[in-house]
């Protein structure tokens, strides 16, 4: 069943407009705040929009406006919520939970248990059928609520935050379950993690202060994001910048040859993981002998294929030369930020090249490891409720 | 156990006694105990006073019989009452808002300060044959002042609140997100109410009703008011102990230490019943967050099967 949405709330500043084809997952990512939470709230009837209209298969959800407000209750949605915490029924068993969906429409008692059994079979918990909720860890709890969420037939399943509360031993099989039975299930699912979104979505809403900010197939917006939050989402530097002869130039002056095709006038966008991000000192005549000039996961790997007059760097390789704003510990490795760049290298490199906030570097970027697209001029996908078409 | 082990655990226990540091000054601790005192002793004082060789006889005599047996028969049916109106009084007062909302709320919990006399004075002229609508039940030939009736009602009238206040206080703590998730899941509103509001704030049900009965048990004022104190028909045993003490003071003091053992019996078993309301939804929610040491066992067996 397709699902489209439209509905602003202005004491909430949300104003999202979206649509999903049946069978389909929808990651939406967000920041706190963004109305992620709202979202859902408003599809699962806990919140009345102040205008807007949604709507599944044939079903009108809400349809609000001058002269009409039509809400459905949320019994009556076909929509299930899978919230961050199971919210199991503490007074019923496992199998009581997961049966009081299907007993709520009227399925006489033991057929609703057997449905109950099957589901709980199919999440893997099959044998605490009898424990009652206090008894469950928190990964067991979160099966049985996906089972519970499932068992109520839903045409829609919505997901908010599935695996935030879980511990993070527990929290891959879970992902790995909601994978299983997400598969040809029209769902939308909240979550702060892009591998979630990866791994579990069709595609992609980010919203922003109550805004889509960027939507797409999942692929295409954590690989080629337009935006810089999208771009902190997925993990990727974003270089604005615009077509020149040779190819890119962008607005921190880092220049890629490029092959695209020429768009006269378009912005494009430049997106390169930090980690391929390689710095060196060399520009600034500080070397060191043999190949420990540089710093970056493959400038060493390649040293033998471009030794050379060049020095330790790879024929074609972009660099730029950028003084050092910050200097950050992330685990096991030291993200630099120079040029509106991030670029992650281990601590061993840091320290032999004696990186420190105010330190002139040159920042090296191979072609091969960034995506070059345009990106589109400011207007209805940044802007606007109205432009996010998903999964058309 | 062998016992030098348990010795030395003992030891390692007081080793790792926290120090107090909320230490109170012993004059507080002494002004709590002469409080304490003030309470206990009366009591005490009261059960040095029993005739115990006649102790029997005379809680069993007729009067105090017929006494006890209206008494408890008039509270049970008083109970009743609060259950039946108070769970949907505290419903909508916890579930719902409407204007002036805090008033009825205030109005509704009024018989709690009320002094109970003044209550039995309201409700005689409600109910009473010249009352407000005693006057068109007395033409219809029903007549409740001084009735056992008016015993129930005026017990109602006083115990009402407490079960309003306790099962209200259990609605709002519980929340109503396991409302929404029943919504969701296709329940309609009796279903929701019935299979997981309700059964979600039984206990405080349970101690909330417990705390009537104690109440209805223990109504004088609005009761002698009200109802009179005509033996077998409205003379319940506070009445009864009130009317003994000028004629039999032994009896007396038998009959109230009767009521004290059941008031001890309800108390404990108001706090017996754990209030759902403390219950902590996040257990089973979100025992990722709060494991006990049993659900951390579980942990690794979780995650193979996994």
């Amino acid at each position: 069943m397709d699902f489209s949405f439209e509905a602003t709330l202005p004491e909430r500043h949300f104003d999202v407009a979206f649509a999903l084809a049946h069978g389909q997952t929808l990651a939406v990512l967000g920041p706190n705040g963004a109305g992620k939470s709202t979202l859902l709230n408003l599809v699962a009837g806990l919140l009345a929009p102040s205008a807007g209209r949604a709507t599944l298969g044939d079903g009108v959800l809400f349809d609000v406006g001058a002269g009409r407000r039509v809400l459905t209750e949320p019994r009556r949605r076909g929509v299930s919520l899978l919230a961050q915490e199971a919210l199991l029924f503490p007074h019923l068993t496992a199998l009581e939970n997961v049966a009081f969906g299907p007993r709520s429409r009227g399925m006489p008692r033991a057929q609703a248990h057997a449905t109950a059994t099957t589901w709980l079979d199919r999440v893997g918990v099959a044998e605490l059928a009898q424990r009652r909720p206090g008894r469950l860890s928190g990964g067991q709890a979160q099966r049985v609520a996906v089972a519970r969420a499932l068992a109520a037939e839903p045409s829609l399943l919505l997901l908010d935050e599935p695996l935030a509360a879980l511990d993070v031993t527990v929290a891959p099989a879970v992902r790995a379950l909601l994978r299983d039975v997400l598969a040809e299930r029209t769902a939308i699912v909240v979550t702060h993690d892009p591998l979630d979104a990866f791994l579990l979505a069709d595609h992609v809403l980010v919203l922003d202060g109550g805004r889509v900010v960027e939507a797409g197939p999942t692929g295409d917006v954590l690989t080629r994001p337009v935006t810089g939050f999208g771009a902190r989402l997925a993990g990727l530097n974003l270089v604005r910048g615009r077509r020149t002869p040779a190819g890119f130039e962008g607005s921190n002056g880092l220049v890629v040859p490029w092959e695209g095709p020429h768009l006269p006038g378009d912005e494009l966008g430049l997106a390169v993981r930090p980690a391929a991000v390689a710095v060196t000192r060399a520009a600034a005549g500080i070397t060191p002998n043999g190949s420990r000039g540089s710093a970056g996961s493959w400038l060493d790997d390649d040293d033998d294929a471009v030794s050379g007059a060049d020095g330790p760097h790879p024929i074609g390789a972009s660099r730029l030369t950028a003084r050092v704003d910050d200097v950050e510990h992330r685990g096991d490795v030291v993200r630099v930020h120079a040029a509106g760049m991030a670029a992650d290298l281990a601590p061993a490199d840091v320290v032999s090249l004696g990186i420190l906030p105010g330190t002139e570097v040159v920042l090296v970027v191979r072609p091969e490891d960034v995506a070059i697209y345009p990106l589109p001029a400011p207007g209805p996908r940044d802007t606007g409720p109205g432009g996010a078409a998903v999964g058309r | 156990m062998h016992p030098d082990l348990a010795g030395s655990r003992a030891d390692t226990r007081r080793a790792v006694r926290p120090v107090n540091t909320a230490a109170l000054p012993r004059w507080v601790i002494a002004v709590a105990a002469v409080g304490a005192l003030f309470v206990v002793l009366p009591l005490v004082a009261m059960a040095l006073r029993v005739d115990w060789p006649r102790f029997v006889p005379l809680v069993t005599s007729e009067s105090a019989r017929a006494a006890l047996l209206l008494s408890l028969r008039t509270s049970l049916s008083a109970t009743a009452l609060c259950v039946l109106f108070g769970v949907p009084m505290a419903l909508v007062l916890a579930r719902t808002s409407f204007r002036g909302q805090r008033l009825v709320r205030s109005l509704v919990l009024l018989p709690l300060v009320l002094p109970p006399v003044v209550g039995g004075i309201a409700l005689l002229y409600t109910f009473g044959r010249r009352g407000l609508l005693g006057s068109s039940l007395s033409m219809a030939g029903i007549d409740i002042a001084f009735s056992t009736t008016a015993v129930v009602l005026s017990q109602t009238f006083v115990a009402l609140p407490f079960l309003v206040l306790s099962l209200e206080g259990a609605l709002r703590s519980v929340g109503t997100r396991y409302e929404a998730v029943g919504a969701t899941l296709g329940a309609g509103r009796w279903t929701v109410l019935r299979r997981i509001t309700l059964p979600l704030v039984l206990p405080a049900l349970v101690s909330g009703a417990v705390l009537s009965f104690a109440r209805a048990l223990g109504e004088f004022g609005a009761t002698l008011t009200f109802a009179g104190s005509l033996q077998g028909t409205t003379r319940t045993l506070p009445l009864e102990i009130y009317l003994q003490r000028e004629t039999d003071p032994d009896a007396a003091v038998a009959l109230s230490l009767v009521l004290v053992v059941v008031a001890v019996v309800v108390v404990g078993v108001a706090h017996r019943v754990r209030p759902l309301g403390s219950l902590d939804p996040g257990r089973g929610a979100t025992p990722g967050r709060a494991l006990t040491p049993d659900s951390r066992a579980q942990q690794p067996a979780s995650g193979r099967a996994a």
